[in-house]
């Protein structure tokens, strides 16, 4: 969720330099800073590195005072375990599909929001809807429009007539991952409309207005107009609505468990068995440091975009 | 324009309304069946509003399950969480705002990380931790990681507020001998107040909603936050418990949606407003 401060009333001015320790900071404020400073590093910056490390070691419940380092033998056991790859695999499949098809639809959304509509007020708000409902609600919302017997989807696509049975969609080994992809673009347009309709407003008009003049479709105005506007946006939004999907839990695990047979078993409910039922700390810790890998490339790869956008 | 292409503008609207039925519906699907009788529920062809609207859902929700005693855990550990981040990030957040030093950058670096972490990473030893400080399956323990969690966004926020805070004023408090500590006390703490009040909304909300660490922190059914009570009643899934899952569920949503009606000029207005000047 993001919340935009408002904007910086006159130049920002900060201390003239004084005596100053190490830090760059008086004694003052330092004074300021540690009451903030000391719950950050012990509750996490020190976990973080704590898991990093715990990450090379054989660590598991019940018997932590005998851990030892064990190097890369948990990451020997990932690469050779069956299960590991499949949540990979349906990580990938839920965050690229939930990015993607987020933000197309988001791009609609923003697009006829963007315009002179009636009751554009009212549109806004019901878009947003979304947004101001907790994650555990939403899943539990869809669980009822999923109810095999008493659910709205069933309903619905019977009296359309696409279906005539009901579907226990998420007990459906190939439906299920569809079905959870479709609640996390729900949830997760209000947000990246909002972005979108940020960057949209920063198009300039009479741009606009003079492609028209010059006889350009809506098409050409959108690709060499507003695309070019918006596109560092849309980079960025995107590369942080990926790292998001594909670090979620919440969701998921309250529509399905990860279940039926893995199917939805997303990286961090496979970490989460691994490490609260199963109680392998170190090889949960593991997969969480080849996460970070992996997300590692993908802030790699937008700074490389950022670069080349910026020469 | 509008007039002159009388398909593209129906167009338009079919497809907002579509955009608008699949965002808003289910919300609306939720209260409905939160105000069926177990009877309407049950049938097979589900009616879009409920024929006689009760209250009985409410009634068992309550009864069945520890809701009130989840309410009362979640608000105090959201406001004490709340009450805590604010109180820490205010120094904090005008030391990154007024210094250029280490720290300040370090807090930088740290807020922009803390958004692509994968929980899980620190999950783990966090439990570790807090197990061994003898604060697993408490509140203080749930509050700690709740404090130190929402701390980023609430230092980033309060930072910009403070650097729209002009520095003249507190020259002028120095000049008259105030030390750093009571000039933020007395001159810029009031003039911080809306920011505040922003990121104590958020940490409370933040607190109120989160499912994973209280997930994973607390196993004591008397010290369960309401995110947690709401997830254990899916397990009993008969047909006639989906009315008081939806109306404990839309309790639960209530302290989201006053936050929402509360921000939301900032949410969007804010946003628009800045990317329309820049």
């Amino acid at each position: 969720m993001s919340v935009q401060a408002p904007p910086r009333r006159g130049k920002a001015r900060t201390q003239p330099t004084a005596r100053r320790n190490f830090l760059g900071l008086d004694r003052e404020g330092l004074m300021l800073a540690v009451p903030a400073l000391i719950p950050v590093v012990i509750f996490s910056v020190y976990p973080l590195l704590r898991g990093i490390y715990l990450g090379f070691t054989d660590a598991q419940a019940g018997r932590n005072t005998e851990t030892s380092f064990t190097g890369f033998e948990n990451y020997q056991r990932l690469m050779g375990d069956s299960y590991f790859w499949e949540s990979f695999r349906v990580g990938l499949i839920w965050a690229f599909s939930v990015t993607i098809l987020q933000f197309f639809a988001s791009l609609g959304l923003a697009l006829l929001l963007n315009q002179k509509i009636r009751m554009r007020w009212l549109a806004r708000t019901l878009a947003l809807v979304p947004w101001a409902m907790p994650p555990v609600v939403i899943g539990i919302m869809w669980r009822l429009i999923y109810h095999p017997n008493a659910g709205l989807a069933n309903s619905v696509l019977k009296d359309v007539g696409l279906i005539s049975e009901n579907i226990d969609w998420l007990s459906s080994f190939s439906l299920a991952l569809p079905a959870v992809i479709l609640v996390g673009v729900w949830a997760g347009m209000p947000q990246t409309t909002v972005v979108l309709l940020a960057g949209l407003q920063s198009v300039s008009r009479e741009l606009h207005e003079a492609a028209s003049m010059d006889g350009a479709s809506t098409w050409q105005r959108f690709r060499n107009v507003t695309w070019p506007a918006i596109a560092p946006v849309v980079t960025a939004m995107t590369t942080l609505d990926f790292i998001w999907n594909f670090n979620s839990f919440g969701l998921v695990y309250v529509l399905t468990e990860g279940g039926p047979g893995g199917a939805t078993r997303l990286p961090l409910l496979f970490a989460y068995e691994e490490a609260f039922r199963y109680g392998n700390y170190g090889y949960a810790a593991a997969l969480g440091n080849a996460m970070v890998l992996v997300i590692a490339v993908f802030v790699v790869f937008y700074l490389i975009r950022r670069m080349r956008e910026a020469k | 324009m509008d007039r002159s292409r009388p398909v593209a503008t129906t167009l338009k609207y079919a497809a907002l309304f579509a955009y608008l039925v699949f965002l808003a519906f289910p919300l609306f699907w939720l209260i409905s069946t939160a105000l069926k009788t177990p009877q309407e529920i049950a049938l097979i062809e589900p009616t879009m509003i409920p024929n006689e609207p009760t209250f009985d859902n409410f009634r068992a929700a309550f009864s069945e399950q520890p809701i009130a005693r989840s309410i009362v855990n979640t608000a105090f550990v959201s406001s004490v969480s709340a009450f805590l981040t604010v109180l820490l990030s205010i120094p904090a957040g005008y030391v990154m705002a007024r210094y250029r030093s280490v720290v300040s950058r370090a807090a930088i670096v740290w807020v922009l990380l803390s958004q692509i972490f994968p929980w899980v990473l620190v999950i783990i030893p966090l439990f570790l931790l807090l197990r061994d400080f003898g604060l697993y399956d408490s509140h203080l323990g749930l509050i700690t990681v709740y404090v130190v969690w929402s701390m980023p966004f609430a230092l980033w926020m309060l930072r910009s507020y403070v650097a729209g805070i002009p520095y003249e004023l507190e020259e002028a408090a120095a000049m008259d001998g105030a030390t750093k500590a009571r000039t933020l006390r007395e001159v810029i703490a009031p003039l911080l107040a809306p920011g505040v009040v922003a990121a104590g909304l958020f940490a409370f909300v933040s607190a109120w909603n989160e499912f994973l660490f209280a997930l994973v922190l607390i196993r004591d059914p008397d010290l369960q936050t309401l995110s947690l009570t709401l997830v254990k009643f899916i397990g009993a899934e008969g047909v006639a418990r989906l009315g008081p899952l939806a109306a404990a569920s839309l309790v639960a949503t209530i302290p989201s949606l006053i936050f929402f009606a509360f921000m939301q000029r900032r949410l969007t207005g804010g946003l628009l407003g800045g990317a329309v000047k820049s």
